[in-house]
């Protein structure tokens, strides 16, 4: 719409010079809101991580009980990873593209994980597969230990990062459509050729960013975790266990210090949410059209 | 059947074999067990003052945090939406910040610069406000984690609304505040009405930022989800199933509230609130409306 | 209600998007604003309405001059280029709006509301939400909402630049007869040529700020004032032509162009219906080869290529074309009947030159 070149549209009752004094009132606002929850707090906490100086930092980080929680933090997050894109496109598609009896539902089952606390996520783990319950059972006496041990705190973050990549890529589908399926089925592409040469790439960006998604939050699981997995000092920490036990040991520089290093991934992270939203339109104005009734 | 056929009912066999194993089972689990001793129990299990005054105090809090991110998150939003200024794009960038954080480390965090060993915890003690282990610490470690959803609920509906609908409103002859009040809070309320609501739901199961900032003082600073992990490490299951059944209760009653406040007539169900939800939220694009079909 | 522009201007910056526009327009006119994107049409209708302010000059409504009144106080009626409808309300709210903001007695606007409705043929449809609406649905109830206040004067931005093409059409027709009905001066801005044509009284061309033409579709066709409204109405066929002794050279062609020096270069222009074609190699003196055949629906455009390798632009009605037969590829000779010399700068154009049809046979 033609409202000449350079022109930032402005509401009628604001292009009154007068009300410059409360346009920088409100911006001075947000800064001391923004400063003191969130800038305050991260800046304090990087400074406090190397008070005692960079040697101790350094320590801190690479005591074997740290390294063991970022290990096992990176083997949980990529497991979870591949099992829930696996299943979080497949889920994608078949919601997508398919009509069903209990699709509702099932769409409406995808979304709870974020209505759920973490703790109580734990919680209906060892309903499921505590000592007295059927599958605990059976899992005992295959000899399986699911609790206490890998497989459970897999099992919560699967729980926890589900939905991410089933959200992004969704409306992706719905909105790029069948026609270049079609198309490809047409030319004698089979199913799998399909996804992989036609599906895939036009979802890539959408994949990147819930894939993203997954990993943030599989990074920074908890609670979870911390009910189910015993917490086992170097058998079963993951690097925020290891974090919280390193606080309740009054140890606050090696806390801080582990916790500044999962801060340094999370700006990371930020970082390509915010690259990868910039690179796709389809993954910023579709989450747009998707607001309008 | 053909190839392809087979392979939609494979897929679909798949996700909806995945979805109810790994969500509606575990739900199911703690449904079983809440009533296994009976409806009375239950009710003996949450009168336990314990566990009361853990309820009570999340609610309360989630309701305050609720309130003071609507405030702050609609102010936030609107800034960020019309006002160009230096520092914007950082600004609206961090918003995103509490998705990608820990909440354990939101937790020390914030400990770390309230607490009395701070220049700024010390600062407040002095003038009274203690924040750790206590309820403001509660409310401050709240509104970290949940402080992205009013904020990205908002932006994409005021950057809508910028465009015609005001205009429209001067030309039919309202004045400002008239236009406010009838064109442009009823546009932006169910954006606002998302970010209310989820945020009370995620504030109220919140653990890993309370345990650190409020500890687990019984009865004062105890939240619910804390108190549900005390009582399963002391192996109590049935305290724990009660109180995480009454906050599952109350979370899932807030999102149909929502669905059924924000619905419109003839609508299907709005994809709104996924995509808050899972924080996709990104609404700083511009764009034009999209053209209506015939 | 008559309106009077006088030595309108609007920057925004640096940016001159209008520049000393003044027109007129007549109590109960529908005028048409038309020009490319960015040619300030939108702007001064704008303006009109009171939604920007002019860096200078004046607009009078009804001989009141009403610069520094606010867009409430203007009593104007308009119509958004997207509807601008409130998505939270009823299409009868919607309508309503303007009456309950006057504090009228609901008896009062339901009457209104449904008489419009009627009216914009959307009976029964109060109760329904925009979103549930079609595109021209919509833009009728934006119509309706505009013209529930009684304004003056009613003002439309791009009105049917949102729906499809044959709703388009339906739109405009439906445009008029509603003006006819109603008689409010009105004034609408488009990009499309066609539509401005067809649906107003008068029209003004815009190009980058400045006012072109002012006339009757018929007179701005015909007679186009400038260059650029002689390319943006209708198609032209342009050439570039060396002056020799008081005539242009184009390859084979020759204008007679006595007012200018030798070896100026200078452009030619004429409308595609001015080529005159015949079947007959010898009954035009210039020779070419039907190069292709466009369907307009209400007529043909024949393109041909001259002997020296000119493409040029011949129009035919459609009883013509299919009396003489003509097929693609067939040679055919030519002449051209009226031209204009199109001016170096941005002026106006010669008055239009007739040239002999100059058939061979004597």
């Amino acid at each position: 719409m033609e409202r000449g070149l350079g022109c930032v549209h402005i509401p009628l009752y604001m292009r009154n010079p007068d009300t410059d004094v409360m346009r920088r009132l409100l911006i001075a606002i947000v800064w001391v809101y923004f400063a003191g929850l969130l800038i305050g707090p991260i800046a304090y906490l990087c400074i406090q991580a190397f008070g005692e100086g960079f040697m101790v930092f350094l320590n801190e980080v690479l005591r074997p009980e740290a390294m063991h929680g970022f290990w096992l933090t990176t083997e949980i997050t990529i497991i979870v990873l591949l099992i829930n894109a696996v299943f979080g496109t497949i889920t994608a598609m078949v919601l997508a593209r398919q009509r069903f009896w209990g699709q509702t539902f099932l769409s409406g089952l995808i979304d709870l994980p974020f209505s759920v606390s973490p703790v109580i996520t734990g919680f209906m783990l060892i309903l499921l597969l505590g000592p007295g319950t059927i599958l605990g059972t059976f899992f005992g006496a295959m000899d399986i230990k699911i609790l206490y041990a890998l497989p459970a705190m897999i099992l919560v973050t699967l729980f926890v990062t589900f939905p991410f990549v089933v959200r992004e890529l969704t409306p992706i589908l719905m909105a790029i459509g069948t026609d270049s399926e079609e198309a490809a089925r047409t030319l004698g592409a089979n199913e799998w050729q399909i996804f992989l040469r036609v599906t895939l790439p036009a979802i890539r960006w959408g994949m990147i960013y819930g894939a993203t998604l997954t990993i943030a939050r599989a990074i920074g699981e908890f609670g979870a975790v911390l009910v189910v997995s015993g917490n086992v000092l170097q058998l079963t920490q993951t690097a925020t266990l290891h974090i919280y036990q390193s606080y309740v040991d009054f140890n606050y520089v090696g806390a801080y210090a582990v916790a500044a290093v999962l801060l340094a991934v999370s700006f990371l992270i930020l970082m390509v949410l915010e690259l990868v939203k910039t690179r796709s339109s389809a993954v910023t104005d579709r989450s747009i059209q998707m607001v309008r009734p | 059947m053909t190839g392809h056929t087979l392979t939609r009912l494979a897929l679909r066999s798949a996700a909806i074999g995945y979805v109810l194993c790994l969500i509606l089972l575990p739900l199911t689990a703690i449904g079983l067990q809440s009533f296994e001793d009976g409806l009375t129990r239950f009710m003996d299990d949450i009168q336990q003052p314990q566990a009361k005054a853990a309820l009570i105090l999340t609610i309360e809090a989630a309701l305050l945090t609720t309130v003071i991110n609507a405030v702050f998150g609609t102010l936030s939003a609107w800034v960020l939406v019309r006002y160009d200024f230096p520092g914007r794009a950082f600004l609206n960038a961090l918003v995103d910040l509490p998705f990608a954080i820990p909440t354990l480390v939101a937790g020390i965090m914030i400990a770390a610069v309230y607490g009395a060993t701070s220049p700024l915890g010390a600062w407040l003690q002095q003038g009274g406000i203690e924040v750790l282990y206590n309820v403001p610490g509660i409310v401050l470690a709240m509104l970290f984690v949940t402080m992205p959803f009013t904020i990205r609920a908002l932006q994409p509906v005021l950057m809508e609304l910028e465009q015609d609908q005001e205009e429209a409103a001067y030309t039919l002859g309202a004045t400002p505040w008239q236009a406010f009040w009838r064109v442009t809070v009823p546009s932006v309320l169910p954006g606002l009405l998302t970010g209310v609501f989820l945020t009370f739901v995620r504030a109220l199961g919140e653990f890993g930022s309370v345990v650190i900032v409020a500890g687990n003082i019984p009865l004062k600073t105890q939240v619910a989800a804390v108190y549900v992990y005390g009582e399963i490490e002391s192996y109590n299951p049935q305290g724990a199933t009660s109180v995480s059944i009454v906050v599952l209760i109350l979370s899932f009653l807030a999102l149909m509230l929502l669905e059924r406040l924000i619905r419109r007539p003839g609508e299907r169900l709005p994809m709104f609130l996924n995509a808050v939800m899972n924080g996709t939220w990104f609404g700083v694009r511009s764009h034009s409306p999209v053209h209506a079909k015939p | 209600m008559k309106i009077e522009v006088r030595r309108l201007s609007k920057h925004f910056g640096s940016v001159e998007a209008v520049s000393n526009v003044s027109f007129t327009v007549k109590e109960g006119e529908l005028l048409g604003l038309l020009g490319p994107s960015g040619s300030g049409k939108t702007t001064v209708l704008r303006m009109i309405a009171g939604l920007e302010f002019p860096t200078s000059g004046d607009i009078f409504i009804d001989n009141i001059r009403v610069n520094d009144l606010s867009v409430q106080q203007r009593n104007i009626g308009f119509v958004f280029q997207h509807y601008a409808l409130f998505k939270h309300m009823t299409v009868s709210e919607n309508v309503a709006f303007g009456l309950s903001i006057k504090k009228r007695a609901k008896p009062e606007i339901h009457q209104r509301v449904d008489d419009l409705l009627q009216l914009m043929g959307l009976p029964g449809l109060g109760d329904r939400y925009p979103h549930q609406l079609s595109g021209g649905q919509r833009q009728r109830v934006a119509i309706a909402r505009a013209l529930a206040p009684r304004p003056s004067v009613l003002l439309l931005d791009e009105p049917f630049g949102a729906v499809d093409a044959q709703v388009r059409q339906e739109l405009r027709e439906w445009l008029i007869r509603l003006h006819d009905e109603l008689a409010v001066t009105s004034l609408f801005v488009t990009h499309d040529q066609e539509e401005a044509m067809e649906v107003s009284n008068r029209l003004i061309v815009f190009s980058k700020g400045r006012l072109e033409q002012v006339g009757s579709p018929a007179e701005v066709y015909e007679d186009p004032a400038t260059e650029f409204v002689a390319r943006f109405i209708g198609s032209m066929n342009i050439v570039e032509a060396e002056v020799k002794q008081g005539v242009a050279h184009v390859r084979d062609l020759e204008f007679p162009a006595p007012d200018f020096p030798d070896g100026s270069r200078i452009r030619i222009g004429f409308r595609p219906y001015y080529i005159k074609l015949s079947q007959d190699p010898n009954h035009f003196r210039q020779q070419a080869r039907l190069r292709h055949v466009y369907f307009l629906g209400v007529a043909y455009r024949l393109e041909i290529e001259t002997e020296t390798g000119l493409i040029l632009r011949s129009r035919m009605n459609k009883e013509e074309f299919r009396q003489r037969r003509f097929e693609v590829g067939q040679p055919v000779s030519y002449a051209i009947t009226q031209f204009r010399i199109l001016p170096q700068d941005h002026g106006a154009l010669s008055s239009p030159m007739q040239l002999p049809d100059s058939p061979l046979t004597p």
